[in-house]
């Protein structure tokens, strides 16, 4: 692994989320979450399956109804207002574990569709900003085909180039190489650790240890729906603190 | 092991040969296909034999088939005690058994141009490779085939399609404040239009006229594909609509989408056909009289719909939830997501489903014919079998109005199979 990002980071506040409380029918997966990301931020979160560390990122952008407490992105709250709901969508960019890339269209109408929908940008426009973003997660030749055509990690960065194509402030990643294979989890790693080297506000749930070393400037790890420790990552790895934590390090970091 | 076994060198190098002959062209898929196992040569020899039989059976009746002759009785004068078909009665009531018996002959050119002007209409939704321009004309069609089919002033289809464009200019105008408002702005402004228009009508109303065809005038074959088109064009756009209210968040539209779909799946087509013919009339005021077609494809619509509606929402529910949530992630809104990424996915794996009960609603339009509307079977039923010049020709007749159906329905099965195979954007 190379050298760990120095990065800076600013002072104004990207996402707040104050006591938010979320449950599935009476199943309580989100509690007293509260969490400040700074703008320029690369967080990641971890923890085992079932510990509502993807809730949490899918609440950000109102893929998932909170039921209390408060979330502000880029100084819009997120309320069950639908225009407030579509702003903060359109700032925030989201990628997939199962990439979701929308079958029936080329990879450049993938990329296009929002951009000119959304943001009415002109088609011609709209085309030359995804070459542009083709060409930077380094695969512009593949733009006249379908995704059905392309291996699992070329359309995980064509998901990562449709969501730069909506000039976003803030990334959320889910799982983003979890359904890939070895060889390709490096190509997609490395678009990302490029995204955070332009200063891009990023939160990420992966168990990639190394990325998170290397990017992170703060970890996050859940459980049982709440946060138990988070620390940037020297502290985190090397020296954790709550017993929770510890196991759950000894197994993923223990073979 | 002896030394020299295992040293081997080519001196002359073997030419390409052909295969043996039984495993090449013809002989290959005759022994693969026909003769692979003892049980199948005895079924290959057991279906030869069928057809053979059904072929000699049919061949002489067929082929001995009188062309031309007025009655049955000169039908039998003429085969003289041979086996033959009478198709004279094709030939002799052609007209009838395609326009009804009572639509005028001296306009059957009317309908035959709003047919082949239906084929141009249609060219550009079936074939996506088309200039969208031509769409324009598939906008116009139903207002001009309306004016052809059943005729008088031009004034009356104009006034209608110009209610709709300013309906729909109005709504797109304020569309993108409420849509409640927008909706309602559109259907008043184009009320408006045909309520002024209803007095330019009446005060002109021989300009551009064509000879007037009343509905119950209408019939023969005509009569069949008049349905049909219309039933099956109008209740895919309305069985969409009802699967994506099924699937509605807010209860009342979602309830109303249940119980229609239901209700309407739960009754015979038949039985609805006979609500649009007596019952329908109760409801109305003693006045009004709402044309009987009319009735009838409100019904056919319905009917249709409804079954649309559930293979659509198959198709929705075959989708991966990722494509709602990539959508919504992106910040396209409910009608852009479900116009972009939705539907043409959900409509793309419907397809089959769309088109069986399409081609279904074509060959029910024959139902018509039990509610004393003359359409092919109708026809042949009604005025052709029970005359005393063409008695008991059951099986010339039927068997002509299944060719004209086949004909038509394999040609839309066999489209949306190529439609299929055009939207195929590759799998691993």
């Amino acid at each position: 692994m190379t050298d760990k990002l120095k990065l800076e980071v600013s002072d104004e506040i990207a996402i707040k989320i104050e006591s938010m409380n979320k449950w599935f029918g009476s199943f309580h997966v989100l509690r007293d979450i509260d969490l400040t990301v700074n703008r320029g931020e690369r967080i990641v979160v971890c923890g085992p399956s079932g510990s509502g560390k993807s809730t949490l990122i899918r609440c950000i952008n109102a893929l998932e109804e909170h039921q209390n407490g408060q979330i502000i992105v880029d100084g819009t709250e997120l309320t069950s207002d639908i225009k407030n709901i579509d702003k903060i969508r359109s700032e925030v960019g989201m990628c997939f574990q199962h990439f979701n890339l929308f079958p029936h269209l080329s990879i450049l109408e993938n990329c296009t569709l929002a951009p000119i929908w959304v943001r009415k940008i002109p088609k011609r426009e709209a085309e030359e900003t995804a070459m542009h973003f083709l060409e930077k997660v380094k695969i512009p030749e593949q733009a006249n085909k379908y995704p059905g055509q392309l291996s699992g990690g070329q359309q995980q960065r064509v998901a990562i180039a449709r969501s730069l194509c909506m000039r976003p402030r803030i990334m959320l990643f889910d799982e983003p190489t979890s359904a890939l294979d070895p060889e390709m989890i490096k190509e997609v790693l490395d678009t990302m650790i490029e995204l955070a080297e332009d200063g891009m506000t990023m939160i990420c749930v992966t168990h990639e240890m190394g990325f998170a070393r290397q990017v992170a400037n703060r970890v996050i790890f859940m459980d049982d729906g709440q946060i138990v420790e988070q620390n940037e990552p020297e502290q985190f790895f090397n020296n954790p603190q709550s017993d929770r934590t510890k196991l759950f390090l000894s197994q993923i970091l223990g073979h | 092991m002896s030394d020299n076994n295992n040293s081997f060198v080519r001196h002359e190098m073997l030419s390409e040969r052909a295969p043996p002959i039984g495993e090449r062209g013809v002989f290959k898929w005759a022994r693969e296909n026909l003769f692979s196992s003892i049980f199948n040569t005895i079924m290959t020899i057991a279906s030869v034999w069928v057809i053979y039989s059904i072929t000699v059976g049919v061949a002489p009746w067929f082929f001995n088939g009188v062309w031309n002759a007025e009655t049955t009785r000169e039908c039998y004068e003429i085969l003289d005690g041979v086996n033959g078909a009478c198709f004279a009665v094709l030939q002799e009531r052609f007209p009838q058994l395609i326009y009804g018996f009572k639509y005028p002959s001296t306009e059957y050119w009317r309908p035959n141009l709003a047919t082949i002007l239906l084929l141009v209409a249609l060219a550009p939704v079936l074939f996506r490779s088309l200039p969208k321009g031509l769409l324009v004309f598939s906008v116009i069609y139903p207002f001009l085939a309306y004016w052809l089919i059943w005729g008088g002033t031009i004034l009356i289809p104009t006034v209608a399609f110009v209610g709709c464009c300013i309906g729909v200019a109005c709504y797109r105008k304020f569309s993108s404040g409420a849509f409640v408002t927008a909706i309602l702005l559109g259907l008043f402004s184009a009320y408006l239009c045909w309520f002024l228009g209803g007095y330019l009508i009446s005060w002109n109303d021989a300009f551009l006229s064509l000879k007037e065809v009343p509905s119950r005038d209408m019939g023969g074959f005509m009569l069949n594909l008049l349905l049909g088109t219309i039933a099956v064009s109008l209740s895919i756009p309305l069985g969409i609509t009802l699967a994506l209210g099924r699937q509605s968040n807010m209860p009342i539209i979602k309830w109303i989408c249940v119980v229609f779909i239901e209700f309407i799946r739960g009754v015979p087509l038949i039985t609805l056909l006979f609500v649009a013919n007596v019952i329908l009339a109760f409801f109305f005021p003693p006045e009004t009289s709402i044309d009987l077609i009319l009735r009838v494809i409100i019904m056919m619509t319905f009917f249709n719909s409804a079954y649309i509606a559930e293979v659509v929402r198959g198709g929705l529910a075959a989708l991966p939830s990722g494509q709602y949530e990539a959508a919504n992630s992106l910040g396209l809104d409910y009608s852009q997501s479900m116009r972009f990424i939705i539907l043409p996915q959900a409509l793309k794996i419907s397809i089959p489903g769309i088109v069986n009960v399409s081609v279904g609603m074509l060959k029910d339009t024959t139902l018509v014919s039990i509610i004393s509307m003359f359409d092919l079977v109708g026809m042949i039923r009604g005025p052709i079998l029970s005359s005393t010049d063409w008695n008991g020709v059951y099986w010339e007749l039927f068997g002509a109005a299944a060719a004209i159906f086949f004909v038509v329905c394999f040609t839309v099965s066999k489209y949306s199979q190529w439609l299929e195979r055009q939207l195929e954007t590759g799998k691993h």
